[in-house]
């Protein structure tokens, strides 16, 4: 058992060198000495019909950062998320109010390209949705649908993300094959990989890890920290642990009398998780509540 | 222990008495259609009110029925479905009623059908008594079931993929082109399946429509004998013309199996293009 476990410890190095990767070495700590909000959220409340899903949060999120938010199941964190890139507009009777800004739009404005925005803000999903087709075409056929059409150009694009997310001298020689054979770690480099291929600004990942083994956790985890200055991500975590490792801001939501989330603490992640401002934040980063 | 035994027994009995009676009717079209089945028969006139000769023109218009009823049900129908998964609510008062009426009409007896096409394609639109009357009384008895099977089938492509095809900025027709489509492929075949199925064998619908006369047709306006309406023919309005109805029978259930494998086939090698390659 333990010889398994060694073994399998010795692969993850070597994929993890550093050379594997695009994106740069690994980033520790806290690179964001001057943040500056790209996306501030004001007062935001979102309704599903009748139920209040989300009460008054406002909160700055900072370019080239990254953010975690943090909380038991049901606070609205996802949806939260879901604001960001207007992938509410897909859920009926969801009702919004409050004021989003992303650089300078108006992000809940009628008029707004969501098409556009979803490019420059992408999403990760919980369980990695790779589609079923290869692994070419996953990462082809979004950039063919906003107008991409040189072959010559979109093999660029493939290789760069794919060496982006350490893909590639993993899946150079099977381009062709589906992508759903690939294990769910990979699947889920490919799917941030087929993210990255839209250029965006925004990184929105919906508990990217939990879903995966510790090892593809493990691996996953270190492509968001390599992320990190390049792109803003903005992370669900249930893993509190990799919160404190990864972010650099750390939000603590909470089921405010047993009825709708909201935001309890946001701040620097140190301070979050070392000096908790509120009470509920102290009893559930330290494990006592939640 | 007697009773688990008790059961057992009626359980294989109960499977033995259903593909009994299946292969005996398997059986006994094979016995006394194979005789008279050649290739002659096949493309030959039939002569004798069908009691010699063979069914070629009657092939000919039961295909062509057939095709006119496909061309016209499938976009129909597949529009109808996409409409109803995926451009209104599932709890919608639209969504609802078009489902309530799809149920109901799929339960009307194909008679229903027949005199309807009679009275709107044969008489209203004076198509005649003609495969295109045909046809089309076909197509509106197949759309429902069509219908059903094509929307059930996009319900269950998974949500996810919508989700993150939103995500990625694509718009809803990528969406349905690119993921939904082929991941509903499976269900799409076996309801045209179906509803081919339906179709070829539909007598009653056909008499008032296309009507039966079993010569060649010239062109879509021409009526038409259908395969179904020729047994039906043989077998009640001519003496002595049971062997020729039992090889007409056996030539409908042979016709049916191609159709059914050929479009299995296709499906396959479309989805496996859409798989594999860019």
């Amino acid at each position: 058992m333990s010889h398994f476990i060694n073994n399998k410890s010795e692969q993850v190095d070597k994929s993890n060198t550093d050379d594997a990767y695009t994106l740069g070495p690994l980033q520790v700590g806290l690179p964001c000495c001057m943040p500056e909000p790209l996306i501030r959220v004001d007062n935001l409340s979102l309704h599903y019909g009748l139920k209040p899903a989300l009460e008054d949060v406002s909160l700055d999120i900072y370019k080239g950062c990254i953010t975690a938010l943090i909380g038991p199941s049901g606070c609205g964190k996802t949806s939260f998320l879901s604001v960001l890139n207007r992938l509410t507009d897909l859920i009926p009777d969801c009702r919004i109010s409050g004021n989003v800004h992303y650089d300078t739009m108006d992000l809940r404005h009628p008029a707004l390209d969501v098409q556009r925005l979803r490019r420059d803000i992408g999403m990760i999903f919980q369980k990695p949705v790779p589609f079923p087709l290869s692994i070419r075409r996953n990462i082809e056929l979004p950039l063919r649908e906003h107008g991409m059409s040189k072959q010559a150009g979109l093999n660029d694009v493939v290789q760069q993300v794919l060496q982006d997310v350490g893909l590639w001298e993993e899946v150079k020689n099977r381009l062709e094959s589906p992508a759903l054979a690939l294990s769910g770690g990979q699947q889920q480099r490919l799917c941030i990989a087929r993210a990255l291929a839209l250029q965006p600004k925004v990184l929105l990942m919906d508990e990217p890890c939990s879903a995966l083994d510790p090892i593809s956790s493990g691996v996953v985890e270190d492509l968001i920290q390599r992320l990190r200055g390049k792109y803003t991500v903005v992370i669900v975590t249930h893993n509190l642990a990799q919160a404190r490792r990864i972010a650099n801001y750390a939000g603590f939501f909470w089921i405010k009398d047993q009825r709708a989330g909201c935001l309890i603490e946001f701040g620097q992640c140190k301070q979050i998780f070392e000096a908790p401002v509120h009470e509920l934040t102290a009893a559930y980063v330290n494990g006592s509540r939640g | 222990m007697v009773k688990n035994a008790l059961t057992t027994l009626l359980i294989w009995l109960t499977a033995i008495l259903v593909s009994g009676v299946f292969v005996w009717l398997l059986a006994d079209i094979i016995i006394h259609g194979l005789p008279k089945l050649s290739w002659s028969f096949l493309v030959e006139t039939p002569k004798n009110a069908g009691r010699s000769g063979g069914i070629g023109p009657i092939i000919v218009s039961t295909l062509l029925i057939l095709g006119v009823a496909m061309v016209t049900a499938i976009p129909l129908s597949l529009a109808t479905a996409v409409l109803l998964s995926e451009f209104t609510r599932h709890d919608s008062v639209f969504g609802r009623l078009v489902r309530r009426s799809l149920d109901v009409l799929a339960g009307v007896p194909s008679i229903v059908f027949g005199l309807f096409g009679n009275a709107v394609f044969c008489i209203y639109l004076g198509l005649g008594f003609s495969i295109l009357s045909g046809g089309l009384t076909l197509a509106c008895m197949v759309l429902p079931l069509l219908i059903r099977t094509a929307e059930e089938g996009l319900q269950a492509a998974p949500n996810e993929y919508r989700l993150a095809s939103a995500a990625l900025g694509m718009s809803r027709s990528a969406t349905l082109v690119h993921l939904l489509l082929p991941a509903a492929t499976p269900a799409l075949v076996a309801g045209l399946m179906l509803g081919v199925g339906r179709a070829i064998a539909e007598t009653a619908a056909l008499i008032f429509t296309s009507g039966y006369v079993d010569r060649m047709p010239d062109s879509l306006f021409d009526s038409g004998r259908a395969l179904s309406v020729h047994i039906y023919d043989l077998s009640m309005n001519v003496a002595g013309g049971d062997a020729s109805a039992y090889s007409s029978a056996l030539v409908l259930i042979l016709l049916l199996l191609m159709i059914n494998s050929i479009a299995l086939s296709l499906a396959n090698q479309w989805l496996h293009r859409s798989v594999v390659t860019a």
